[in-house]
């Protein structure tokens, strides 16, 4: 039997969902307007007044927001509720650049921890369960969230932030942690590091909620077969609110968008033009329950697709992919390309280990790329021969799936720099930017 | 009939063989034999050791990726052509050598050379038949 946090909404027939919609954004954006001097500038800009805006049918004609604005608009050139309302800031890893900062009303996270509180539910949590989280608490929005929604469920919540792995095994075998809340490159270092301490069996993990970072079905598994549990995918972005927009359910055919607080459009990111279900195209959000920070037409950059198909665990809003890429982290070498989780598809497939590292490099206005993976025991064989083979095989392969040639370097284990947050997967030496 | 030698893969990066070494240094092991096969980026140590269980699970503990390998110990006069006679018997029988390293041990009249090669039961026959003392695991200890 399929359980839900909150059942109406989540299998709310598609009429109630498309008014609920219609009404928050139509009153979002007036709000906004009146508010926020630099979306009524933007809508003046484009000759749209609230008053076009009737229904979601009519979100097209709104200008779009993009981390620029929100860099732009730093630190409150945005906020649309009075500072004396916000309780609390979170802010983006400032990975891809200057960080952003994001504002809370109570009721904004009153909110985020029910988004949290769903994507639990729906991964079996319930309040006899011990929730984990090991994603990082202050800033970074992976530890506020899925704590808030644990408390919401009334689970007994461990928040551990990120790091200390020690003392994360040694609570997890003390107080038979059920659900583990991290990145999925941590999670696959734990489950190692479990597996390496021999307590494999000491532990009561039966799910995983993992998100915060691109990871690969093969990692799904892989994760999956060396804990022993079921692992589910969240997605969430600072700048919308966390963790907690959309999330997989039991059938972990791609994630359910909270659709009653969020309404997400595919879109071609070239022309800007709005694209069909089923398309592949940028994801763009716009947030219809926010108060202290409402985002109208926000373009995340990862690339997806939706999917509007009645899923079979009931739920009722729409479904995205898992972001098949991102334009942040997509790379271009030699013109072509190349995205990290195409390289970590091929490791996996190939039987490596999902520690690998990208260099690009350039020298002589020529790129290389270079892809480091640790040398495993199953890998090892006792012959130079046997070795160049096997890299041989690996470029190969790589170069199928990329389309250039990649050079293969086999490691030392453990030598990949591992973090306990993010994992660092690209080094690009060429300094273009 | 074989004798083990364990295989240590090995990074192409300074100190990477000085930390195997050292480790089993600390542990107590000592090498009788030792060679290295190496690429551009990466090479594979082989050895030879008095105690291969122990040397084996010091060096996972280090973290290093390690596989035991059966192969041939010959023992050989230590006079020129030693070898040489050796490999002339596999050339006859057409075996085909992967890679070997010698040594020579405390009793100077003697040498020995480790193989690696195809097919271990023929070429221990071969050279059981020629003649040739061929080494034991146990022998390993006592050179």
């Amino acid at each position: 039997m399929e359980r839900y946090y909150q059942k109406e909404i989540e299998t709310a027939p598609r009429e109630q969902i498309r008014a609920w919609q219609d009404e928050r954004l139509v009153s979002t954006v007036k709000r906004v307007y009146e508010n926020v001097e630099y979306y009524r500038n933007k809508m003046d800009e484009k000759g749209v007044k609230p008053e076009d805006i009737r229904s979601a049918a009519d979100l097209y004609k709104l200008p779009f927001l993009t981390k620029d604005d929100l860099r732009e608009a730093y630190p409150y050139g945005l906020l649309a509720r009075p500072l004396k309302d916000c309780v609390r800031i979170q802010s983006t890893s400032g990975a891809t650049g200057k960080r952003v900062i994001a504002f809370y009303t109570q009721h904004d996270i009153d909110l985020w921890d029910d988004c949290c509180a769903r994507a639990i539910v729906a991964a079996g949590g319930t309040e006899d369960d011990v929730v984990q989280v090991c994603y990082g608490y202050g800033l970074f929005t992976g530890g506020p969230g899925l704590n808030g929604g644990s408390h919401k469920v009334g689970s007994l919540t461990l928040p551990m932030s990120s790091g200390n792995t020690e003392r994360q095994i040694q609570f997890m075998c003390d107080l038979g942690s059920t659900v583990l809340c991290c990145t999925p490159s941590y999670a696959a270092y734990l489950a190692e590091s479990i597996i390496e301490r021999g307590v494999r069996d000491k532990i009561k993990l039966k799910a995983g909620i993992f998100g915060a970072e691109a990871w690969t079905e093969e990692m799904r598994r892989d994760i999956e077969n060396k804990l022993g549990i079921k692992a589910y995918d969240i997605y969430g972005l600072t700048e919308i609110s966390g963790p907690g927009v959309s999330f997989e359910c039991s059938e972990q055919g791609g994630m359910h968008i909270n659709e009653d607080h969020f309404i997400a459009e595919i879109i071609n990111p070239v022309t800007g033009e709005v694209l069909p279900d089923g398309e592949k195209g940028e994801l763009v959000f716009t947030s219809i329950t926010k108060e202290a920070f409402p985002l109208i037409r926000y373009r995340t950059r990862d690339i997806c697709v939706l999917n509007r198909e009645k899923c079979p665990c009931g739920r009722t809003h729409v479904r995205m992919s898992k972001p098949m890429g991102r334009s942040d982290d997509m790379l271009i070498v030699k013109g072509v390309n190349v995205f990290p989780s195409q390289i970590e598809m091929v490791l996996l497939q190939k039987g490596l280990t999902s520690n690998y590292q990208i260099v690009v490099d350039r020298a002589n206005n020529s790129d290389s790329i270079e892809v480091k993976v640790e040398m495993t025991p199953e890998l090892f064989s006792d012959t130079v021969q046997h070795l160049a083979l096997k890299e041989n095989e690996i470029t190969e392969a790589l170069k199928s799936v990329l389309g250039i040639y990649a050079k293969v370097s086999i490691v030392e284990p453990k030598s990949i720099v591992r973090s306990e947050g993010k994992a660092v997967r690209v080094i690009d030496k060429r300094h273009l930017y | 009939m074989s004798i083990r030698q364990l295989s240590v893969f090995t990074e192409n990066k300074r100190g990477s063989v000085y930390e195997t070494l050292q480790a089993l240094a600390d542990g107590g092991v000592n090498i009788h034999a030792l060679s290295i096969a190496d690429t551009t980026d990466f090479g594979i140590l082989r050895l030879i050791v008095d105690d291969l269980g122990k040397a084996a699970s010091l060096l996972k503990e280090q973290g290093k990726v390690v596989s035991v390998t059966d192969v041939i110990g010959v023992q050989m006069p230590n006079v020129p052509g030693g070898l040489a006679r050796i490999l002339a018997l596999l050339a006859r029988k057409e075996v085909n050598i992967e890679y070997l390293y010698a040594f020579i041990a405390e009793v100077k009249e003697n040498a020995y050379v480790v193989l690696r090669v195809e097919d271990n039961a023929a070429s221990e026959k071969a050279l059981r038949e020629a003649g040739f003392t061929l080494l034991k695991d146990e022998d390993i200890k006592k050179l």
